[in-house]
């Protein structure tokens, strides 16, 4: 039996507050657990009154949904984390921000509300946009639509267990071109799943088809993440929370 | 040089002029895409300091010769990061060593040494300082220098090159670096990098007079601060130095190091650097104490930074509060070269604990003394946080070689200390030790296994658990300058590898104790080349440039280091001298030879560390001059210091509720 440490359990979770934040410019280069590190320390230098596991080791009660790769922007990372005394969310939200780098965001914090299933659940779909600098329009245009027009498109995939041959296609659900000032745009909706299709893969798979092949790296950044729905779009992962809960007193923090 | 001909190596061809001050960023970033890690070089930290390049007179970039994630949490370059850009006339910002994938990707697109902070080129800095903690930094100094476009050798620089500045506690031998850096300076660097500031300052605002060497012989009267190269060496037949004499009468003939007195006025770092990335300490550290005086003699750390000076309770009060409040960090290490010895630890641990109490803030110690711990201070540390293993530092494995290095505890002593651990809910503890000590043989070191065997089994016994675990960590001993050492045999690898299988042999005939006992351990080979740089004169600068220059980085990393190059190199560059890596490592010195760093003055008199030499031969200890009389060191009379410790009477006042 494992032994317990004297004293009193932690105080539970009273509060449960679902987070959707950015990572941007430089901080495209931080890895899920440099963010990981990032967000538990703010969270102290903030003082929001965390909910602690129990045991010798206890952790702050923070889960993470999955992150977008080091190297890739985003709009829409998530995170849930349990509190110990209630809060108002947009107070935490504030807090939080301004203990973390300019380069994180923390763009909104909802209450989840109890009954309307996990946030998990309601993540099955990333939209990315990839820039891709010294590449035009029209050499981009022709290779995606190379692409979409494929059934299977074999790429070797980097492993843990070196290289490993997945199938591109099925996971991207729709793709468009567009440009910017002479830089041509990527837009892409793709489904999480196993094997992850990531925008590298979806390069690989360019080059694979087409012989794309961008002069200097993409710039990726994750638009939108959610379920994805009959019109081809994703929906709002907090929708259901924003919905279900109204106004409601909280001690302030 | 004659040598770049010979060896091109992996030198910077690309042209990499600037605007002073420019980011290379938007250059570097596409790199940064194809990387490893690539976040420990885009800079940001918490409390990372940016200022704009033309406000401030003078520009340091500051240097940890090794990974980002091992030097960023380094507290010395730390420190005179925050003390340098309090000056409103100066700008400090980072650097570090950089990994041999961005540094290939570097060259190719013309990107050179640069900031994390602003992305600045290195080469377009007045002062490039470099905090030397091993000596295994050396080729990494030299990949900087020429990634940075700064030519390697001193004497191929010009006024609008970086004056380049080592510190650290290898600097207190930069004999083998003597033709890489322009200045070493000597012991505590806070008020140094301020008066060095002022003669650069000084000396650009007059229309830089005299050109480098004016600028150097300015640097050269500023008290702690060695110039190189206003000193020759001469060499006698027998390979020995024959004289270190200065060239100009402007320099002083002795270069003595720098005490910083009164450590709660340096409540540095105030607001310490906290990266998103990785780093080998999560934590953020307080020194409670600088120097030490249980001389123990292997110890250059505890020779050189003599006398001890405490910070009170009350000023590490404000620095654990003003710190976490800083960083979010939930440990705070207390840091000094011996913790347990501050007169008032176990009142600092209670008052620390009882302000932390619920807010799962844990406290640590670096390795205890042994005849130091007792179990209420080891509770007050882990109270608000984790439990987590207890660490001793017993570092000689037999009593008769404890009382040879000076650190004398008895067997007896050290089993009842940790068997207190573990019957006090403690399973892990870890204890260090070293071999290759001067006149060790194989039975000291193998008393390691009886004594490990020993602790587990009496710890079984007091704790009533079979799951105690102890691991023996084990080094092979490097002899360093100023040291009551400075004058022995260092052990050879072979000598090292063979007595660490013997132990590792005898800790497993006894599985059923032996499996609670794990043993880790460095092979040799590094220490041989630590040894060659420690001790070494000028004449191993042609080592480490041939080293480099094949391509040797990263020498502490033992998956970069490669024993056969640095041997091949030791072997054709000495040559030419008539001396060799043995003559370096494996020999004895006598009295009066004339060691590299004779001319470096420590306060250590010297013929009181040849006397303790002899002691140490002979077997005898000698006391703490903090509660003993003082047995003549040198120290204090020669630096005009004293011993500074309380206990001060004062105490913690509870903090009002956060």
């Amino acid at each position: 039996m494992a032994r317990q440490p004297d004293g009193p359990p932690p105080p539970p979770t009273v509060q449960k507050l679902r987070i959707r934040y950015a990572k941007r410019g430089r901080l495209r280069f931080a890895s899920h657990r440099d963010l990981a590190r990032a967000l538990e320390r703010a969270l102290r230098r903030a003082q929001v009154p965390m909910a602690f596991s129990a045991g010798f080791s206890p952790h702050p009660k923070i889960s993470y949904l999955g992150a977008a790769p080091t190297g890739a922007a985003s709009e829409a990372e998530y995170v849930e984390i349990g509190l110990a005394v209630r809060c108002d969310p947009e107070a935490v939200r504030a807090g939080l921000d301004a203990a973390l780098p300019e380069d994180i965001a923390v763009l909104e914090a909802v209450e989840a509300a109890p009954g309307t299933g996990s946030l998990a659940d309601r993540i099955d779909t990333s939209v990315w946009r990839l820039e891709l600098p010294g590449l035009s329009l029209t050499e981009l245009a022709p290779a995606v639509e190379k692409f979409l027009a494929a059934d299977v498109v074999t790429i070797a995939k980097r492993t843990k267990n070196g290289l490993k041959d997945i199938d591109a296609r099925p996971a991207v659900a729709s793709a468009w071109v567009g440009d910017e000032a002479g830089c041509a745009i990527l837009h892409m909706v793709v489904r999480q799943g196993t094997p992850a299709v990531r925008p590298d893969d979806v390069l690989a798979a360019l080059a694979a088809v087409a012989d794309l092949r961008p002069p200097s790296p993409p710039r990726a950044v994750r638009v939108a993440q959610g379920r994805l729905d009959d019109t081809g779009t994703v929906a709002d992962p907090l929708g259901p929370d924003r919905e279900a809960r109204p106004l409601q007193e909280h001690a302030a923090i | 040089m004659a040598q770049s001909a010979v060896y091109p190596g992996p030198v910077m061809t690309a042209d990499l002029r600037t605007t002073a001050g420019e980011s290379l960023y938007p250059r570097l970033e596409p790199l940064l895409a194809q990387i490893q890690k690539p976040i420990q070089y885009v800079g940001g930290e918490l409390n990372a300091q940016l200022k704009p390049w033309e406000t401030a007179d003078v520009h340091w970039a500051l240097m940890y010769p090794d990974a980002y994630e091992v030097g960023l949490p380094n507290q010395g370059l730390m420190i005179l990061y925050e003390v340098l850009n309090e000056r409103p006339d100066t700008l400090a910002e980072r650097t570090y060593a950089v990994w041999p994938d961005l540094a290939a990707l570097m060259r190719e697109a013309g990107v050179g040494q640069f900031t994390v902070d602003g992305h600045r080129a290195v080469r377009d800095f007045d002062l490039l300082g470099v905090s030397f903690a091993t000596e295994l930094g050396y080729t990494n100094l030299l990949e900087a220098l020429d990634l940075a476009g700064i030519p390697l050798h001193v004497v191929d620089r010009d006024e609008s090159h970086p004056v380049v500045v080592a510190g650290g506690h290898a600097a207190f031998n930069p004999e083998p670096v003597a033709d890489f850096v322009d200045c070493a300076v000597l012991g505590d660097g806070e008020q140094a990098v301020g008066d060095i500031t002022d003669v650069v300052k000084a000396w650009k605002a007059q229309g830089r007079p005299g050109g480098r060497e004016e600028l150097l012989a300015r640097l050269a009267r500023i008290d702690g601060v060695y110039v190189p190269r206003f000193y020759a060496v001469s060499y006698g037949p027998d390979g020995t130095i024959a004289a270190v004499t200065r060239t100009r009468d402007d320099v002083p003939e002795r270069v003595g190091k720098r005490t910083v007195m009164d450590l709660d006025e340096w409540p540095y770092p105030k607001t310490p650097l906290v990266p998103l990335a990785e780093s080998v300490h999560e934590r953020m550290s307080v020194e409670i104490f600088r120097g030490c005086t249980r001389g123990c003699r292997f110890c250059q750390a505890g020779m050189i930074t003599r006398p001890v000076r405490e910070r009170t309770i009350t000023g590490i009060g404000s620095m654990v509060e003003q710190g976490l409040k800083a960083t979010g960090y939930e440990e705070v290490g207390l840091l000094s070269l011996s913790s347990a010895d501050h007169s008032e630890i176990g009142q600092v641990a209670k008052e620390l604990a009882d302000r932390y109490e619920g807010t799962n803030t844990g406290l640590s110690l670096p390795s205890t003394r042994v005849d130091a711990f007792n179990v209420t201070l080891a509770n007050e540390l882990s109270r608000n946080g984790r439990r987590s293993g207890l660490t001793f530092a017993p570092e000689g494995g037999s009593e008769r070689i404890r009382r040879v290095i000076n650190k004398t505890v008895s067997k007896e002593d050290l089993v009842r200390t940790v068997t207190t651990a573990y019957a006090n809910g403690w399973t892990q503890v870890k204890l260090y030790f070293m071999c290759g000590l001067p006149t060790e043989t194989d039975e000291d070191v193998l008393e390691i296994a009886d004594l490990a065997v020993e602790v587990i089994r009496a710890g079984r016994e007091a704790s009533g658990r079979k799951d105690i675990r102890c691991t023996v960590s084990i080094g092979g001993f490097v002899p360093k300058p100023h040291t009551p050492f400075q004058w022995a045999s260092q052990a050879s690898p072979e000598v090292i590898d063979n007595r660490l299988r013997l132990l590792r042999q005898k800790i497993n005939e006894d599985r059923k104790i032996g499996r609670s006992i794990g043993l880790r351990y460095h092979d040799g080979k590094p220490g041989a080349i630590e040894g060659l740089l420690s001790r070494g004169d000028r004449r191993v600068g042609r080592v480490i440039e041939r080293v480099w220059r094949e391509g040797g980085k990263f020498d502490g990393w033992s998956e970069h280091f490669s024993y056969d190059r640095w041997t091949q190199s030791a072997a054709e560059e000495l040559a030419a001298f008539g001396v060799d890596l043995d003559w370096y490592t494996t020999r004895e010195r006598t009295e009066h030879e004339i060691l590299p760093w004779d001319h470096l003055d420590s306060g250590l008199d010297k013929e009181w560390l040849w006397d303790d030499w002899q002691d140490a031969i002979s077997e005898e200890e000698v006391a703490d001059c903090r509660w003993t009389p003082c047995y003549d060191c040198g120290v204090c009379p020669t630096m005009g210091t004293e011993i500074q410790i309380g206990p001060t009477g004062r105490s913690l006042i509870p903090l009002t509720v956060v």
